[in-house]
């Protein structure tokens, strides 16, 4: 027992090494939240063009690069994608990797939201769009006050979840030397040499944020659920 | 009010309609008619280009909507109301909202003016302790009423029903067509898709039998019914009546 307490002295207590997990916490989360809005912001845009195409079949330029993007950010792992922005992109830059790391995670986040987005548009039975046109409202108007409110409630749970894989997938952040929550806890393995408590405290760490991010997404789907109460 | 002048419409190499002319005056009901598959339909969805007519003209009020920009085809929309077979209600919206959302989104009345002209028609539809409630909490007898009061709040000049009793337990049928009838004595310009043959006797001032993509006959609806011309349709009528 008290060798136990000395590991968790010796990992956690000693050189306030707690530092290194509540530093990358922060790091971790700072991204994962910067990441999310510009994942949902340039999602939301994509899937709006993409959806408007396949509606309308207007906007084929704008449609064509969005499924380039779509493909290439789609088709390679997150990864690597970070390592190219760094390390490539940024390379004869000084760069925050705060800064690239939300814009890899943002950008990939993006293209997996506005397949999402883009499947709850779809999903929206079609005469919603002809009421709304026999009302005189044009696309535009249709989609803003009558296709988004009910696709956005679709795809709530697609996004919640999409949130919960990217703060996952911001434990590679430490590939460009950025320390974050995971990245915390491997360097307190490397100086203590113990890997079993600065491991299992990331993980729970992670573990609980997940919880609570889960329970925030099913709150506001029973208040956007209001209109199915019948 | 309407003039339809050799309107042709194709999907891919399928022929839909070929070649319907017609006029609709003013204050006329005309109940369209015709067996499943026959275009009537979708010559009613042509009359707001809801489908995209592939010739002919639709004139309406003066102007050919094949020919307008999109932006006055959105206008036009304003004075054709519509109903859907599935009501097509807005689920996320309360009946109340469902009604003003396009007079106020479109500027043509302030969100109490339009809630006010909603109540009316709430009232006129027999619906007024709806308000609040949400389409789901609806019959489909009260959705489809309530698809009406949602066009007749945008003043318009003339209704269209596409099949407007045909998704209704049978029990609902009446208090649709009670409605309807009710707008039709009020004056209202009507064009009506429908399979009820008594509301087409009674209520219609014109009868149109559309088969195989055009107006195979047209007549008053006593002697439409009474004494058909086209074989087709004596089929037809000897079939539903």
């Amino acid at each position: 027992m008290s060798d136990f307490m000395d590991k968790l002295h010796s990992t956690f207590i000693e050189g306030d090494r707690w530092k290194y997990l509540t530093n990358g916490l922060k790091n971790t989360l700072i991204i994962t939240f910067f990441a999310v809005l510009l994942g949902m912001a340039l999602g939301f845009l994509i899937a709006i063009v993409r959806a408007a195409h396949d509606k309308t079949g207007k906007m084929k330029i704008l449609n064509f690069f969005a499924k380039i993007y779509l493909t290439v950010i789609r088709g390679t792992p997150v990864m690597v994608q970070l390592l190219i922005i760094y390390y490539v992109i940024f390379a004869s830059v000084r760069i925050d990797k705060m800064f690239v790391g939300i814009l890899a995670f943002g950008l990939n986040s993006a293209a997996y939201v506005a397949e999402i987005v883009r499947s709850g548009i779809m999903s929206i039975d079609n005469g919603q769009f002809e009421a709304g046109a026999s009302l005189g409202l044009n696309y535009r108007k249709t989609m803003i006050y009558i296709i988004m409110p009910q696709a956005f409630k679709n795809v709530l749970p697609a996004l919640g979840n999409e949130c919960i894989v990217l703060l996952k997938e911001t434990s590679v952040a430490g590939y460009i030397a950025l320390e974050d929550l995971t990245k915390g806890g491997d360097i307190i393995r490397s100086v203590t040499y113990e890997a079993f408590l600065p491991l299992i405290a990331v993980a729970l760490i992670y573990l609980v944020i997940v919880m609570f991010m889960t329970y925030l997404v099913s709150r506001l789907e029973r208040r956007l659920a209001k209109s199915d109460r019948g | 009010m309407i003039e339809v002048n050799d309107l042709r419409k194709s999907f891919g190499k399928q022929h839909i309609l070929k070649g319907i002319t017609t006029k609709i005056e003013k204050g006329e009901k005309v109940v369209i008619i015709g067996p499943s598959g026959s275009g009537k339909s979708t010559f009613l969805r042509c009359l707001n280009r809801l489908e995209q007519p592939t010739s002919g003209s639709i004139v309406f009020e003066g102007e050919d909507l094949t020919k307008v920009s999109e932006k006055r085809l959105y206008e036009i929309r304003e004075k054709m109301g519509m109903v859907f077979q599935h009501f097509h209600l807005f689920p996320h919206l309360s009946i109340m909202k469902n009604l003003t959302l396009a007079p106020v989104k479109l500027g043509l009345m302030s969100q109490s003016e339009a809630e006010k002209s909603a109540k009316a028609m709430l009232k006129k539809v027999g619906l007024a302790d709806k308000a609040d409630a949400f389409p789901n909490q609806l019959s489909g007898g009260q959705k489809q009423r309530i698809a009406i009061a949602r066009a007749l709040v945008m003043n318009p000049d003339v209704m269209l029903f596409d099949e407007p009793t045909s998704a209704l337990d049978p029990e609902m049928v009446g208090e649709v067509l009670n409605l309807m009838k009710q707008l039709a004595e009020e004056g209202m310009t009507m064009v009506v898709v429908t399979h009820e043959m008594g509301f087409a006797r009674e209520v219609a001032s014109r009868v149109l039998f559309i088969d195989g993509g055009v107006i195979a006959e047209e007549n008053d609806p006593y002697n439409f019914f009474n004494y058909p011309q086209n074989p087709r349709l004596k089929q037809f009528l000897s079939k539903v009546l």
